[in-house]
């Protein structure tokens, strides 16, 4: 079986700090993969190698058999890796279904000409692209928002619209960096369900958290990672009784 | 009565209606300075120019939101190339239909030749820059008459040809219909055909993929690049579109003043330029066109009041009037600032931006 995402030996070091160390993982398709670790493990930075905010220093990955190592941001999305950010990136000021619409943008195709020409080709674009925007508003169950300005939704709307904004680009991946954080117990909930939708809807999700109920909840398999190396594989169960996650987390045990 | 007034409003025909008084009202504008002085008409043109300029730079500050402060480096490439294809220096006469797209092309290309180099640039940076950039073409006109003289130098270019379709020439005084067309006159529908068009171009610009990708630019450029756009291209064709605008309203500058000079593309006229577009509303297609229009009579207003004002007030004049003029000019726009931040007409987004800060 062929992954969808496949990771190999991707190093990436910040001066004298080596912030990854030759981390290697694939992920199937249509599986929610969770990736854990204390705080400063790398995670975030191994998510910004793969959406290709960070060029790796070493390493390679293929993306549905193709590889993408070192392409800018805006064709790593393009190729169907979408994602969210930790200190949500939202366009503050336009409204909730604008963002939506901006997430059109690589699967729609109008220029300047067509733009101004509006064409009923383009015209019927712009139709669906609203339709589109505000289907994905819905699906994450924000809709009645959507002529809000995005920053002044509350916290746990403005995640579901990056969430939503990140689906209309219609990946395959789904890259969430720490979706829960800052969100009530039953706002928590929540998504984790919507999450499961999302890939019942048949798109691949790669999930930071920091919030270990959730993880263990909805993650098929888990990686964990610690001052930049992978220390754990496995499913949830396998990855809560491994020592050395035990350790990362808790300390070593006091030597007696 | 106000049942019948309602439906008077929702009536299909009330926008139509509306748009018709204000074309007749256009229509006849010309005719209505012209009866005040010819010198009003002439100033009208460079107010439509002045609009012409603002929705080009809007492009690139209101959408796009990168701070141009050299934008009349493009007016002025636009009025040399005319200038240079249309008149005795080189001994050229093209048509100005086929040099006005040349114009706006060779604009079009020095916006990207801003662009290029300074696409990591933003904000106070990106302003400086642009402004430097402004200088440096100003100084090269000034300059391009040695060894080879391409740009005359200071003395500038004259006898520049006017617009001609055919026999119709657009400086001639001409009577149609038992109307006088004078020259300024036949520009000023001219102007008012292209600023159509151009309005048109906006309007469909902003509300498009292109338009909501500048946007995206202008709140987070991180992810934008994360929503697939590529920041570098857009970035570079909000230049080159701004700039093509004022390629083709500095064509038309030079054929209807019939002589430029370096003088006339100065930094005063870029800050100008963007006084026009923060005033009138960033961002905002109609606040902007509104800035323009308000930016540039009111000097020339103060200009024939002033004096008067003070001679019927006092008997005498206390100040000069050109000192008093720029004088209320700044406080004018001091005020509007201090009262209205988003601009006279705000876009939605600056609005929502200034009063919406909830989160």
């Amino acid at each position: 079986m062929s992954a969808l995402l496949a990771v190999d030996g991707v190093s990436k070091r910040f001066g004298g700090l080596q912030a990854l160390e030759g981390i290697s993982f694939a992920i199937e398709e249509r599986e929610i993969y969770g990736l854990i670790g204390p705080n400063g493990a790398g995670k975030t930075t191994l998510f910004n190698v793969l959406t290709g905010v960070y060029a790796a220093n070493a390493g390679a990955f293929t993306f549905l058999g193709q590889n993408i190592t070192g392409l800018p941001p805006h064709r790593i999305a393009c190729a169907g890796i979408a994602r969210t950010f930790q200190n949500i990136r939202l366009f503050a000021n336009l409204s909730a279904l604008e963002n939506v619409m901006i997430g059109r943008h690589p699967r729609t195709r109008a220029g300047v000409l067509a733009a101004v020409v509006r064409s009923k080709r383009t015209a019927q674009e712009e139709r669906a692209i609203e339709r589109r925007a505000l289907e994905l508003l819905d699906y994450v169950g924000i809709r009645a928002r959507a002529n809000d300005r995005a920053g002044s939704l509350p916290y746990g709307d403005q995640r579901r619209l990056e969430i939503a904004r990140a689906l209309a680009t219609e990946p395959k991946l789904l890259a969430l960096d720490e979706p829960a954080a800052g969100m009530n117990p039953a706002e928590r909930l929540a998504l984790g369900k919507l999450v499961r939708q999302i890939r019942a809807d048949g798109v691949t999700v790669l999930l930071i958290e920091h919030d270990v109920r959730l993880v263990m909840n909805v993650c098929d398999r888990v990686l964990v990672l610690d001052y930049g190396e992978k220390i754990a594989e496995g499913t949830a169960a396998q990855v809560q009784r491994d020592p050395k996650v035990i350790e990362a987390y808790l300390g070593a045990p006091r030597a007696a | 009565m106000i049942e019948s007034l309602a439906r008077l409003k929702r009536h299909a025909a009330a926008p139509w209606a509306g748009a018709a008084i204000v074309a007749l009202a256009l229509l006849a504008l010309p005719f209505a300075l012209a009866a005040v002085g010819t010198a009003w008409v002439r100033i009208t043109n460079l107010a439509i120019l002045f609009v012409f300029l603002s929705l080009g730079l809007n492009i690139v500050v209101g959408f796009a939101g990168l701070l141009d402060l050299g934008y009349i480096a493009f007016y002025a490439v636009g009025a040399y190339v005319y200038a240079l294809l249309a008149s005795p220096h080189f001994n050229l006469h093209l048509p100005f239909w086929i040099i006005l797209p040349i114009g706006a092309a060779i604009a079009a290309l020095f916006g990207v030749l801003l662009g290029a180099p300074t696409l990591k640039l933003r904000g106070d940076y990106l302003a400086i820059v642009t402004l430097g950039f402004g200088e440096i073409v100003r100084i090269f006109l000034n300059n391009l008459s040695r060894p080879v003289n391409i740009t005359n130098g200071p003395q500038g270019i004259a006898r520049i040809d006017p617009f001609r379709l055919g026999e119709l020439s657009f400086s001639r005084h001409e009577a149609w219909l038992g109307l006088e067309f004078s020259g300024p006159i036949k520009y000023y529908y001219l102007l008012l055909a292209v600023l159509l068009g151009i309005i048109v171009i906006n309007l469909r610009l902003q509300n498009s993929r292109i338009g909501r990708a500048w946007e995206a630019i202008r709140e987070d450029e991180i992810a934008a690049r994360a929503m697939g756009i590529n920041t570098r291209n857009l970035k570079l064709l909000a230049f080159a579109m701004g700039a093509s605008f004022g390629g083709v309203a500095g064509g038309m500058f030079s054929a209807i003043q019939g002589f430029i000079s370096p003088e006339s593309f100065v930094l005063v006229e870029s800050i100008m330029v963007v006084s026009m577009v923060v005033l009138g509303g960033m961002g905002n297609i109609w606040g902007v066109i509104l800035g323009a229009v308000l930016l540039s009579f009111t000097p020339e207003i103060l200009r024939w009041t002033v004096d008067p004002l003070q001679q019927a007030l006092f008997g005498r004049s206390l100040i000069e009037p050109e000192v008093i003029r720029m004088l209320l000019f700044g406080l004018a726009l001091v005020l509007i600032m201090l009262f209205r931040p988003a601009g006279l007409l705000p876009s939605a987004v600056r609005k929502r931006e200034l009063t919406g800060r909830t989160a």
